[in-house]
């Protein structure tokens, strides 16, 4: 493979230049075998952090500024130190249940190098004194289950998990956990609802701050899948190392998935900080532009839940700070490219459906008001759409996240940047994430509102038609 | 349906001793039995809460809330279909439709034979290979209507589709209810300490002997 090229056992991986923290091992074909990691360099940061104390490795981590790449970017080494001093035990949940609309790398870590992923877990236990780890993995991800069902019986075998881990005082177990479809309960005190064999509804916060009040009552880290494949690379090297990738608020690298309307749709690990939006969407390296001559319309720059950006916007660097003035979120790391021929009230809908069918239904303003603004926005596509519909959508939405909420300048309506975060009257982000794309597309995209609500009123509906013999059933 | 096996019971041991509190593996053990059945019954769930020690009723309640637990039987193959944004915009719905109008049924439905089910999904984390399915979650990437009839043909004539992602190649779909072909296998030897939290009141011992080197 050369730089440049999909790498086909990874789908959708594309090598490019620069260098790679966590996709360095993602060109070899057997890279999740241990045979493989222990060529390249496997569990040596494992070693490493054995060398030292507990507390040295949590400053290395710490020093870093090692953010966490789930969606809200905290820094996991001050994370970390909010564990109630006296309180034993304490544990780890891996979040490995990555369904954020648009998202695309966890999956790829867990089935291409599951090893660096359960270094990394050993490295964050060893830290802090986790004394048990469970990894969350997705329901809906077979092979990622299963590579790391393997990749834990060698490790354990191998004595790198366990007791007494190569001969050292440390000792932990790491259980592989699965998940059945609830994209809610990637949040993390859903998640940890659903790890209690619960229905995965999320906990009020406070109290329930997962690492002062989490599984089982105790205090409890939950870091994502990327975030924790970064510490076998810290450990090997240093902070100061690490510190030379990036921008200063922040280093190092990240995997990015830039899918849609693009030539070249694709997941690409770049620094962060210092590489643009416009260099992931233009870049020869990267998705080359636009397909079919098309030109650009919008996009969404992390993930789902993130309010959307626009043409001129694209010079943005992947850098948390400036892109949350700017409006919205770096997230979970997804770009979605819309361009010039798609429908703005489509890709709104095709959105808000998601937050309506995923919420959990435990406060009223998202379960009631997610599927409120879906079914207007489905008439308003369908042609049916009446006046005061829009009104009515905001004033929904209004109730779900009050004030005004965050999105992108304009400069031709002479409009600023609201900045991130939304507001909510919700127990967790979810029922305000769904306003992020009825917002965004109606700030920039009013008149294809208008323009469909318009046609519905002049429009002669022919009688609908109900297939009375059709043989569809309803599953669960 | 039916209760556990004994071959699966032991097995549901073995996953319950790896969590300090036995509700813990209640969603591991709802996909046991899901594997044994291809779906969820009442009978299933009872076994579940005598194994784990709550009521029926809490087996159910926690089941219900996840899409991927089905409680009357469905196809030997679940065939979902994204249709969230990424896909949509390259043509994810096409291919849902041409789905619907090949197997003759709608989202949601079964083939007459029982052989496929047809779902619309949300993403499912492969947004760059748009537009993609999963047939009892294994993945086909970028796929052409041909594509997708070519799949279909391969299953019904029992075999592993090339079109679909298998962790090692030619590996066989497993039917409904089976995820991944491999298992976590802990034995007791092997386990640290995984004792319930009311048991453990100090601070690990790695850390208590690095704080008395310093
Ligand atoms: C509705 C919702 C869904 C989320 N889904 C995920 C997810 O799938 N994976 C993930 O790592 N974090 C997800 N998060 C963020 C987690 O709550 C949590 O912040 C993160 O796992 C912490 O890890 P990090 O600090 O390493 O990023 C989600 C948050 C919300 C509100
Ligand atoms: S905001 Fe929605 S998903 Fe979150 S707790 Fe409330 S009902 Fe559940
Ligand atoms: S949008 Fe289809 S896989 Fe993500």
């Amino acid at each position: 493979m050369a730089i440049g090229d999909y790498v086909p056992h990874a789908p959708g991986y594309v090598e490019t230049p620069g260098t790679k923290i966590v996709t360095s091992r993602f060109t070899y074909e057997d890279s999740y075998t241990l045979e493989r990691y222990e060529a390249t360099g496997g569990y040596e940061g494992l070693k490493a952090a054995l060398k030292r104390t507990p507390e040295e490795v949590h400053g290395e981590t710490r020093d870093a500024t090692l953010l966490g790449r789930g969606g809200a970017g905290f820094p996991a080494g001050i994370k970390w130190g909010f564990c109630p001093p006296e309180v034993w035990p304490r544990y780890l949940v891996v979040n490995g249940d990555e369904s954020e609309p648009g998202t695309y790398k966890d999956r790829l870590l867990m089935e291409r190098d599951p090893h660096q992923l359960i270094e990394g877990c050993l490295i964050a236990c060893y830290a802090i004194g986790l004394s048990q780890c469970f990894l969350y993995v997705r329901g809906e991800m077979a092979i990622a289950q299963q590579r790391i069902a393997d990749a834990l019986n060698e490790a354990y075998a191998k004595g790198y998990i366990g007791q007494n881990i190569l001969g050292s005082d440390f000792s932990v177990d790491i259980v592989l956990h699965w998940g059945a479809g609830a994209y809610i309960v990637g949040e993390e005190t859903a998640l940890i609802e659903s790890l209690e064999g619960n229905r995965g509804m999320p906990r009020l916060k406070p109290p329930f701050f997962p690492a002062a009040v989490g599984l089982y009552g105790q205090p409890t880290i939950v870091n994502n899948v990327e975030t924790l494949a970064n510490l076998p690379w810290l450990m090997n090297n240093s902070a100061e190392e690490y510190k030379k990738y990036g921008s200063e608020t922040s280093p190092g690298t990240r995997m990015f998935a830039v899918s849609g309307q693009v030539k070249r749709p694709g997941v690409y690990e770049v620094e962060q900080g210092v590489t643009t939006y416009e260099d992931l969407l233009y870049g020869d390296d990267y998705c080359q532009g636009m397909r079919d001559g098309r030109t650009l319309k919008a996009f969404v720059p992390g993930g789902g839940s993130a309010p959307w950006l626009f043409p001129e916007q694209v010079s943005l660097p992947l850098e948390a700070r400036p892109v949350g003035a700017a409006g919205t979120m770096l997230g979970s790391g997804a770009i979605m490219v819309m361009d010039d021929s798609s429908c703005a009230v489509k890709s709104a809908l095709r959105l808000v459906r998601f937050y309506a069918r995923e919420s959990c239904g435990k406060c009223t303003p998202c379960r009631e008001g997610t599927s409120w603004e879906e079914k207007i926005l489905q008439r308003i596509y369908d042609g049916h759409g009446r006046p005061g519909d829009i009104e009515l959508l905001l004033d929904v939405a209004d109730n779900i996240s009050p004030g005004p909420y965050p999105v992108a300048s304009d400069e031709s309506q002479g409009l600023e940047a609201v900045p991130f975060p939304p507001k909510q009257t919700t127990i967790c982000p979810l029922g305000p994430s769904s306003v992020a794309p009825i917002t965004s597309a109606l700030r920039r995209f009013r008149h294809e509102f208008d323009e469909k609500i318009a046609m519905a009123a002049t429009a002669n509906h022919p009688e609908i038609s109900v297939d009375l013999d059709s043989k569809a059933e309803v599953s669960s | 349906m039916s209760r556990l096996s004994d071959a699966n019971v032991a097995l549901a041991h073995d996953i319950i001793r790896r969590y300090p509190r036995p509700k813990s593996a209640l969603i591991p053990l709802l996909h046991l039995a899901q594997e044994q059945d291809g779906w969820v019954s009442d009978d299933a769930m009872s076994h579940l809460a005598e194994l784990v020690g709550v009521t029926p009723a809490e087996v159910k309640g926690t089941c219900t809330f996840y899409e991927m637990f089905k409680l009357h039987p469905v196809g030997t193959y679940m065939v979902n279909i994204c249709t969230n944004l990424s896909c949509q915009l390259l043509g994810g719905e096409e291919l849902l439709h041409h789905a619907e109008e090949t197997l003759g049924i709608r989202a949601g439905g079964t083939t007459e034979d029982g052989m496929f089910t047809i779902e619309d999904v949300e993403c499912i984390a492969a947004c760059t290979e748009a537009p993609c399915i999963q047939v009892n979650y294994r993945f086909g990437l970028r796929l052409t209507h041909d594509d997708f009839d070519d799949i279909i043909a391969a299953l019904r004539a029992g075999n592993t589709p090339d079109k679909l992602i298998t962790s090692n190649p030619g590996e066989p779909i497993p039917s409904h209810g089976t995820l991944g072909l491999a298992r976590q296998t802990m034995t007791e030897e092997q386990t640290a300490n995984i004792i319930a939290p009311e048991q453990i009141h100090e601070a690990p011992v790695w850390l208590t002997a690095a704080a008395k080197d310093n």
